[in-house]
């Protein structure tokens, strides 16, 4: 008998994860709660419904096909999110200059899961190949990095970011009012209670002083209300600045913003190259938080599969992005250094953001990837990339070749 | 999750707001609150959730204390923890509703509405809320008051001859929507597109005066759209938040474009803010034959549309129903643009416009200000009065050959008035005077001379200069 079980255990496993996928299909393919049914409101077939992507390019549009669409269209998550909400900002931004935009959000947890179908093959395209049954690893092991601490003639400024949600609120494209200000009191309250070099103060957007304000423009802190039709059209600025403000300790060196494009954005940086130092303050801070919340009774999303939840498809996983500001004028004017990024699995930005271009040869170097890797992988790359494009640069300031430095490959043995 | 506790944890509270002070706030809103008492009513209501701080059961109640729209001063407390939980059958809700107010806390030029309307069903639905609203918006409009619609040009006396020398064009429009559909702000792309056909076969059927050609805005030619843009006919993506904010832009530009006739003289848009927007319009002044065109294509439009099984939005209360509160009744908006460069420096200008029910924009729409003397001048109601009543305040506001016949005293006053400042007069010489108080006199003249008399000859004069008041001046100082 036991004999029989072991032989068949993945054919059993399988049909039992087949049978609890069916029962979940059941259940959130019944809370049809899509605002066709009844009523004087005519019904129409999917195809009638079908978005015109004719002329877009971002990866939701790429993966649309009307047959996902015809089957997920009538379907909502418990909270009564559809398909046509988490794409409505791909369908208004049919293309973006600089990048492939992902062109649709979660409005909460279990759309990925309701909508899974979509959502796994646009995070499959986003994030270079992540199949259904991947597993993403967490790790905030900060003892594990190795080097980390960067010339500071080259490297600026460092600067390490995630997300967090808490679970059991809608995400900010489809959060009511309400749920919007419970977030802002769960971790407001949380980060209230932080000690020592996080001992800090909460400035909601609403509430704050002329000075107040200025201060935290001079410090670079201030979020102001999206323009991006990317978030407008997500309805991220929904009932701005109710329930947003920005959070930061006293040494100016960890810093939380609440309710902009997520729940939550921490942020650790400090100017100088100690890398290291700042993902071990992320570190922390991130577990301190994390207590708190969870001493309350509270949850950050997370699972197995997708790792951190958070709005965008394209920061799932850690959503991480550890970068540097690094003076590199030489190597970037080399024919070879977009493949070198790539090799390196680092993408550049200019110093004023995603959507800026570099200046005076500064660039904003960071982690192209999300999910996939773990916080000390990713942040392990960034050192070692970084540690080689500061040794191309002083090579090339020496008159000397850098043909032997560049690196082979793709990046992916890392 | 694992631990098998309730999950969120119970008791999830209530943020305390600290009571806020006037003094507290900054100035860039006290822009918005125009008076203190307006500023501390709204304040008060919000104070009045129970400070918020105790009444749990209303956590997504907005916050509206820098706000000064009509929805704003009309969203109570209590009617929003009576409304939140509705929805109308197509499944929409308040917060739908309000969420372009409570993203737009005012507008430098007007007062704005602050609420739409995502379906037919919404003003019945949420009409605690729309009743003030509509009430406030359109000078005191009674929640059973009934809505009289009248579109028999026939009815209107004269506007077929207004000055074209200061008139340089009429225009008329409205907006009509098609039951049973949901409107801009919450129609599915399925739904938009059907408006679309339906609109679009329709008006296939015309000919004659009315024949024509749809132009989508999707797969437009550069051509086309250069000649529309040149006719001051394309409408573009909306930018204003007002309309942004309540979803009015999503899916642009699926399902949207335009009609017009071949003697460009009859345009209809599809899709843009309502499901459709009848424009009829010329140069110069003839508004009479602008509002029979109107009317004619109107009732063309109807029938056909009768024909295969739709109809229009409408009811007895509140008219033609359209998704702006502002549009119900007659959705109707008749006006010139019209130059008046001198009449309009004039302080009291605004107060005779305010008088004859009439409003001023500038020539370039809602949102702008006349440039060079010329007004966009129309109607400032749209509900409780008839599509003829109100281009019949249009036509008289504005025409200069006004009979004594009307009883209309301050018409008579305004368009004196007008007369003499363009011909450059100084306009205390011609400020029609007070008619006499005559109350104690036993003359013939006081016998025969009636207001309307008076008014109609005072400005009058002989060859030698001689006026009415010193006519009468004797009989004023014996009575």
């Amino acid at each position: 008998m036991s004999a029989f079980f072991v032989r068949n255990a993945r054919t059993l496993a399988a049909a039992g994860g087949v049978g609890v996928a069916a029962a979940s299909a059941w259940y959130y393919g019944n809370q049809t709660v899509d605002a066709r049914v009844g009523g004087a409101r005519k019904m129409y077939p999917p195809s009638a419904d079908y978005p015109d992507l004719k002329k877009h390019n971002n990866i939701m549009a790429s993966n649309l096909t009307p047959k996902i669409y015809a089957k997920l269209r009538d379907k909502a998550t418990p909270a009564g999110y559809t398909l046509d909400q988490c794409i409505q900002t791909g369908v208004d931004n049919p293309g973006h200059p600089f990048i492939k935009t992902v062109g649709m959000v979660a409005g909460d947890e279990e759309s990925y899961e309701v909508f899974a179908e979509l959502f796994d093959a646009v995070i499959d395209e986003r994030h270079g190949g992540y199949g259904p049954n991947d597993k993403h690893p967490t790790d905030l092991d900060w003892t594990k990095i190795r080097g980390g601490n960067f010339d500071d003639k080259y490297v600026l400024s460092s600067r390490v970011r995630t997300g967090r949600s808490i679970r059991g609120l809608s995400l900010p494209p489809a959060c009511t009012r309400a749920e919007r200000r419970e977030v802002e009191r769960v971790v407001s309250d949380a980060l209230a209670n932080l000690a020592g070099e996080f001992e800090g103060k909460y400035y909601p957007l609403n509430n704050m002083t002329d000075d107040e304000q200025q201060q935290l423009i001079d410090d670079h802190f201030l979020f102001d209300k999206p323009v991006s039709p990317l978030l407008t059209c997500a309805g991220m600025a929904r009932d701005w600045p109710d329930g947003r403000g920005i959070w930061h300790n006293a040494q100016k060196n960890f810093l939380v913003w609440v309710n902009e494009e997520d729940h939550t954005r921490v942020i650790s940086m400090e100017k100088g190259g100690n890398m290291a130092r700042v993902f071990q303050r992320f570190c922390s801070g991130l577990k301190e938080v994390e207590n708190q919340i969870n001493n309350k009774g509270w949850e950050f999303m997370w699972n197995e599969h997708l790792g951190y939840i958070l709005t965008c498809p394209s920061n799932l996983g850690t959503g991480l992005r550890a970068g540097v500001h690094v003076k590199i004028p030489r190597v970037s004017k080399d024919p070879r250094f977009e493949n070198i990024l790539k090799a390196l699995r680092l993408q550049k930005r200019g110093t004023g953001g995603v959507d800026t271009a570099a200046v005076g040869g500064t660039f904003d170097i960071s982690n192209a990837d999300r999910l996939g890797n773990s916080e000390v992988q990713l942040v392990q790359i960034v050192i070692d990339g970084v540690d080689l494009l500061v040794r191309m640069e002083k090579e090339l300031e020496r008159g000397r070749s850098i043909d032997k430095l560049i690196p082979k490959g793709d990046g992916r043995g890392l | 999750m694992a631990t098998g506790k309730p999950y969120p944890p119970a008791g999830s509270g209530i943020r305390v707001r600290p009571w806020q002070d006037y003094s507290s706030v900054r100035p860039r809103f006290r822009l918005f609150c125009k008076s203190l008492e307006i500023f501390t009513r709204s304040h008060g209501v919000w104070k009045l959730q129970g400070s918020y701080d105790s009444d749990v059961s209303i956590p997504n109640y907005p916050d509206l204390t820098v706000h000064n729209n009509w929805m704003s001063r009309c969203l109570t407390g209590d009617i929003y923890k009576k409304l939140k939980d509705k929805k109308t059958q197509s499944g929409y809700t308040l917060d739908g509703c309000i969420q372009t107010g409570v993203d737009n806390p005012g507008h430098p030029f007007i007062m704005t509405v602050g609420a739409v309307a995502g379906d037919e069903e919404s003003y019945k639905t949420f009409a605690d809320m729309f009743d003030p609203i509509i009430s406030g918006r359109h000078g005191g409009y009674g929640k059973d008051a009934k809505h009289k619609t009248d579109l028999t040009f026939e009815n209107l006396r004269g506007g077929d001859n207004l000055d074209p020398n200061y008139v340089l064009s009429s225009r008329v429009r409205t907006g009509r929507s098609i039951r049973g559909l949901a409107l801009p702000p919450w129609c599915n792309r399925a739904e938009r597109r059907d408006v679309e056909k339906i609109l679009k076969e329709a008006l296939a059927t015309f000919d004659g005066e009315f024949s024509g050609k749809y132009y989508p805005l999707k797969g437009m030619t550069e051509q086309e759209q250069q000649q529309l843009i040149d006719d001051h006919f394309l409408f573009d993506k909306p930018v204003s938040p007002l309309l942004t904010c309540a979803g009015m832009a999503r899916d642009w530009p699926d399902a949207r474009g335009i009609w017009h006739n071949d003697d460009k003289t009859f345009l209809v848009w599809i899709n843009e803010e309502d499901h459709t927007r009848v424009i009829s319009m010329e140069k110069g002044g003839n508004m009479r034959r602008v509002f029979q065109r109107f009317c004619t294509g109107l009732k063309k439009v109807e029938d056909v549309i009768k024909s295969k099984g739709y109809e229009f939005m409408w009811n007895p209360h509140l008219g033609y129903i359209l998704t702006c509160p502002s549009n119900l009744g007659t959705g109707l908006r008749a006006g010139v643009h019209v130059k008046l460069p001198n009449v309009s420096k004039h302080p009291d200008f605004d107060h005779f416009l305010e008088q004859l029910r009439l409003q001023k924009r500038g020539t370039g729409g809602v949102d702008t200000a006349a440039t060079g003397g010329t007004f966009d001048i129309s109607n400032a109601d749209r509900l409780g009065m008839s599509e003829v009543e109100l281009v019949q305040k249009v036509v008289d506001g504005v025409e200069c050959s006004l009979t004594w016949r009307r009883p209309w005293k301050q018409v008579c006053l305004f368009v004196c008035l007008l007369k003499a400042m363009e011909a450059g007069k100084d306009v205390y010489t011609v400020w029609p005077k007070a008619y006499p108080d005559l109350t104690k006199h036993n003359n013939w003249m006081a016998k025969c001379l009636t207001p309307q008399m008076y008014h109609s000859l005072v400005n009058k004069k002989t060859d030698s200069g001689y006026t009415l008041d010193e006519c009468i001046q004797t009989g004023v100082d014996n009575p």
